[in-house]
């Protein structure tokens, strides 16, 4: 009783998928967006009074309408900022004049000693977006750097090769990065 | 010897093309599952700046952009403005773009919103600042920064 139908002719699937594969391929865009990810502050609260935070724990970064960086109060170069932020929170020789460190258990790592130094970072309206990027680039990289050290040290590896989460937290915990950008003035535009 | 002319008259044999809608396929799948259809289209020229340490954004459901930068139609002059969804913003605007933004995603996925900011670079900071303002105002305080990755900073 069934008639036998006639096999439909495949040789046209590979035009077809041809089409569709060109059409996707004319509309993809394969850029990852990528960037340097940050936590704002929430809004100050009127009523509470500024944070008591001793001078020798603030690293002061000021960035002027020419570009300049005010460092500490003193000019700066931006090739130096990775190193003197670096040494800023270690503070290898327990000098009086960079931050104090509070010992701290942690787990994994057992008792570490964690800064409490700050990098405040301000800058003016007339800053370009450009020069910002490449301090916050240089903050990013002396904070990286010093979870490398850590992570090797502990767990012999760079802290991006670590990937058991407990091991990222610890290191996490061990150093904190500390960056506040400071309360905007309109200085400077 | 007569055996093996035989089979040199043969020739060589037709290349099956059976595969090939296969072959094909698995290229158009991997295409489609890799496209990110492109949904603005920018009005301000960015060309962001260079950064090492990069990290890539995740979760693009959760993310909305910003875009500041100069516009491309050169006769709305070169200050930067600010390019929320398909038009042009002021930064007032910036508030009810997260709060619309955030009513779109699932209560429980909130928390984590990014906020991606596409600037020019040679953008003053002035806006930009503004803009980071509204944005702690308004809560959304996971931003990202956006960067083209390069090897090495030029300190000048």
């Amino acid at each position: 009783m069934a008639r036998k139908v006639p096999e439909i002719n495949g040789g046209s699937m590979a035009d077809i998928a041809f089409l569709l594969l060109i059409f996707f391929l004319v509309t993809t865009t394969m850029d990852i967006d990528k960037g340097i990810t940050r936590r704002l502050p929430p809004p100050p609260d009127p009523n509470a009074e500024p944070p008591d935070i001793k001078e020798r724990n603030i690293f002061t970064i000021l960035v002027n309408k020419n570009d300049r960086l005010l460092i500490n109060g003193e000019p700066g170069q931006l090739r130096n900022l990775r190193s003197e932020v670096k040494n800023f929170i270690k503070n290898p020789y327990n000098q009086e004049d960079l931050p104090e460190k509070k010992m701290e258990q942690i787990e994994y790592l057992g008792e570490v000693s964690v800064s409490k130094g700050i990098i405040s970072l301000k800058n003016d309206r007339g800053t370009s977006y450009d020069m910002y990027i490449r301090v916050q680039n240089e903050l990013a990289a002396a904070f990286r750097e010093l979870k490398d050290e850590l992570a090797k040290q502990e767990f012999g590896m760079k802290y991006e090769e670590l990937s058991r989460k407990e091991y990222i937290k610890a290191i996490d915990k061990a150093i904190p990065v500390a960056i506040s950008e400071a309360e905007p003035e309109n200085v400077g535009d | 010897m007569g055996k093996f002319r035989k089979n040199k008259e043969k020739g060589t044999p037709q290349v099956t093309t059976a595969a090939l809608p296969d072959i094909i396929f698995m290229l158009l799948f991997f295409f489609m599952v890799s496209t990110v259809m492109r949904t603005e289209t920018l009005l301000v020229k960015i060309s962001a700046p260079g950064a090492t340490e990069v990290q890539k954004l995740e979760k693009k459901s959760l993310v909305s952009y910003i875009n500041i930068g100069p516009p491309k139609q050169e006769n709305l002059g070169s200050k930067a403005r600010i390019q929320l969804n398909d038009s042009f913003a002021r930064v007032s605007d910036v508030r009810e773009f997260i709060l619309a933004e955030r009513e779109k995603l699932d209560e429980a996925d909130r928390q984590f919103m990014t906020t991606a900011l596409k600037i020019d670079q040679d953008t003053k900071m002035g806006i930009v600042t503004d803009v980071k303002q509204e944005l702690r105002q308004v809560g959304a305080f996971k931003i990202n920064y956006n960067t083209r990755q390069v090897a090495e900073i030029n300190y000048y």
